[in-house]
């Protein structure tokens, strides 16, 4: 019944622009797709009625579609798929694709249309989609007629998955659903207007390694851009040749091992005081596939005062955007890097190798136990522990930065989190996509009990698919982060944050059908995550119950340079 | 440290796919990221599947930059050329509409004879005249002829062209 239109290579077969659109999909590849179903998108979720090359995973609400087309294409590098109806259905996979914009994550992201006729008519539940997405994908096609729909498909996952990767939309017309045209999908796509540049320029190339090897005080400062090009071999390799320190950002995390003497740590706002102070002494930057955030550079005119900076990056707006940048070099951080690793050797910087060492030793992350109560770090450091290989999908908020900081990344593609966007509610849904993408690690979910709620309801897939997701809620019943910059910064008035009137997030997991813990006392911690590595037929939810006020060290604060950071302790 | 803060303007001449949305494309990108838009001119090109976009605006060299990146950086942008780094010729066009009673219109056109104006519609108390030229004559056209009593003036934005032979 599901064979394949194409089993008889028939090149001509009239389909419906539904079926094309399926066909279409799976000739890219495409394993799962996350969809919510309305009356706009009903001819395509027809077609993948009883499809078994494509999982269709129903989700609870459309922004779970997209967040978990996401994590699925943060956990495998491949293109995730987001599927909605017209009008409030595409509305709510907004937040999403703005996520993933930021985050520069490969995405597609499928809405239906009303009728053409109707277009423009403020007809039910239409929303001008293309327009509403504008700003935040990378491109976006309105598909009137249903001979364009194979085209756009191949446009649509070429343009996501190469260059800059970023999501793409596709706003479907209903009729052009329904309606059957000859389907032929091209065999490659070539797009006049849009070459993205691989390698870089030999020249500049040539100039990096010429200040490489003249630098007295270097440090390398990877980002995510080596995770999108999989150049994280080529990093390490720069690294361990040179023997340059290296500090790797909240999207970079596992991109160089976090346990290996050279690294630094995460750099910035909550980053380790070894980087920041490194970069504030340092004479050469060697920026990879990161973007010089303003929450990794704090004040930009005390970043890195006394350093060159060399910027690979894929995207040419990013360079000198908001850093002067000395050898800008355009290109794929893969390519750029197995050129650069053939031009440096070994640096004779052993003063600043002390230097950073003395700096590691001095100021690492640390916290103080307080009383009796279970320490947000320490829950932290007993996940790693437990679960060191596991795939980690944080939310945002507190509970991120105490992940990213004591919870040691080795791996690229291990640590998912909406570093860009900073979008609460992400990381449930994220974690059922990385977890269908990833079926054979154990992927662990690190929660707010703000976020968490945000998302909840995708709870329901994830026990419906029997993922055995860990999901780790760090409750400490505020608006943690929000509170903590209003006991620093707005003299503890505490506005809309406190969230003392959580439910009992065990008794609701339960409710919802999964396993739920509780833990209140430092005991129970490690037993509860113990037992949580037996259960493997579905979720379960741990119920951290932890300091309420903790704040997380070190800090930055926001306008101040990366050489004033609070050290928090002694 | 000296302070350098030079505002400059820039004519971009952008090629586009001639295709839906583009023009909100680049609009959008220049609300978006807050740079300004001094005038925009949309027009098809001898290859009708290609839009020429003229673009003036204006900022330090580092907005500039950004601006030709971000540009390059749409997906539906052919190429983007910043018409002030070569010589240039730059046009537009003006259709300003005077009160003219029959006692005036043999001055008015005598104005107009200077600018090489057109007369492109007279009627007994009103004259319209059309003026091609670069935007400091059409400025001065325009001092001169409100002299009249402009009752209408419609402006294109800018077009330009680099001069010689591309590569």
């Amino acid at each position: 019944m599901n064979q394949s239109p194409f089993s008889n290579a028939l090149q001509t077969t009239e389909l419906s622009g539904a079926r094309s659109l399926v066909e279409s999909l799976k000739r890219e590849g495409v394993e799962y797709i996350f969809g919510v179903n309305g009356g706009a998108a009903m001819p395509i979720f027809d077609a993948l009625y009883g499809e078994t090359d494509i999982k269709l995973i129903p989700m609870r609400h459309e922004q779970g579609c997209s967040h978990a087309a996401d994590g699925y294409a943060r956990a495998t590098g491949k293109v995730g798929v987001a599927l909605a109806t017209s009008g409030p259905g595409a509305t709510n996979l907004v937040t999403g694709i703005a996520t993933a914009y930021m985050d520069s994550i490969p995405m597609v992201a499928i809405t239906g249309q009303v009728f053409t006729h109707y277009i423009g008519s403020d007809a039910f539940q239409e929303c001008d989609v293309i327009g509403v997405t504008r700003p935040i994908c990378k491109h976006s096609y309105l598909i009137k007629s249903s001979d364009e729909v194979a085209d756009v498909v191949a446009e649509a996952f070429h343009i996501a998955r190469t260059g800059k990767p970023g999501p793409v939309v596709i706003d479907i017309a209903k009729d052009a659903q329904m309606k059957e045209a000859p389907y032929h999908y091209p065999a490659s796509v070539d797009i006049r207007s849009y070459k993205p540049q691989v390698h870089g320029d030999p020249g500049q190339i040539a100039k990096a390694a010429e200040l490489i090897k003249q630098a007295k005080r270097p440090m390398l400062y990877a980002g995510g851009g080596v995770v999108l090009a999989d150049a994280s071999a080529e990093l390490r390799e720069l690294t361990l040749k040179t023997g340059i320190p290296i500090t790797v950002t909240l999207m970079g995390l596992g991109a160089f091992p976090e346990t290996h003497p050279l690294a630094m740590e995460m750099p910035g706002m909550h980053g380790s005081c070894c980087a920041n102070y490194a970069f504030t002494d340092s004479d050469l930057v060697v920026a990879i596939g990161a973007r010089f955030d303003d929450r990794v550079t704090g004040d930009l005119g005390k970043f890195a005062p006394n350093a060159k900076k060399i910027h690979i990056d894929i995207d040419a707006s990013c360079i000198g955007k908001n850093v002067l940048i000395d050898v800008p070099i355009v290109g794929d951080a893969k390519s750029v890097l197995t050129e650069l690793n053939k031009q440096v050797g070994r640096a004779d910087i052993d003063a600043w190798r002390a230097q950073i060492q003395e700096w590691k030793q001095k100021y690492p992350f640390e916290y103080e136990q307080k009383g009796d109560k279970v320490m947000p770090q320490y829950v932290i450091e007993q996940i790693y522990e437990h679960y060191s290989d596991a795939i980690v999908v944080a939310d945002v908020g507190q509970h991120q930065m105490w992940a990213a900081q004591y919870f040691k990344f080795t791996e690229p593609r291990q640590w998912l989190n909406s570093g860009g966007l900073g979008t609460m509610g992400f990381s449930l849904p994220a974690a059922i996509g990385a977890q269908l993408g990833c079926p054979d690690k154990t992927v662990v979910n690190i929660n707010g009990d703000g976020s968490y709620i945000m998302t909840i309801q995708e709870l329901v897939p994830a026990i419906t698919l029997k993922l055995p997701l860990k999901i780790f809620i760090i409750n400490n019943m505020y608006l943690g982060m929000v509170r903590q910059w209003q006991e620093l910064f707005h003299g503890k008035r505490y506005s809309a944050v406190d969230y003392h009137d959580n439910p009992d997030f065990a008794m609701l997991a339960q409710a919802f059908g999964a396993t739920g813990l509780r833990v209140e006392h430092v005991e129970d911690v490690r037993p509860a995550l113990q037992k949580a590595k037996g259960i493997d037929d579905g979720p379960v939810v741990i119920d951290f119950i932890v300091a309420e006020e903790e704040n997380v060290f070190p800090m930055v604060p926001a306008g101040a340079g990366l050489g004033d950071v609070i050290r928090g302790l002694s | 440290m000296e302070n350098i803060n030079s505002d400059e303007r820039h004519i971009f001449s952008v090629l586009v796919e001639n295709r839906f949305g583009v023009l909100a494309r680049v609009a959008g990108l220049f609300s978006g990221r807050g740079f300004n838009i001094d005038s925009l001119n949309v027009a098809e090109t001898h290859d009708e599947s290609i839009s020429q976009m003229t673009l003036v605006t204006h900022g330090d060299a580092q907005i500039i930059e950004q601006i030709y990146q971000h540009l390059n950086r749409l997906i539906d942008v052919i190429e983007v050329t910043d018409l002030t780094t070569g010589t240039h010729v730059e046009r537009e066009l003006v259709l300003i509409k005077l009160s003219a009673e029959p006692h005036e219109r043999a001055e008015i056109l005598q104005v107009a004879e200077i600018f090489r104006a057109r007369v492109v519609d007279v009627k007994p108390t009103s004259l319209t005249l059309e003026i091609t030229g670069d935007e400091g004559k059409l400025n001065a056209a325009i001092e001169v002829l409100d002299i009249y009593g402009i009752l209408e003036l419609a402006r294109t934005g800018k077009i330009a062209m680099l001069r010689g032979v591309n590569d």
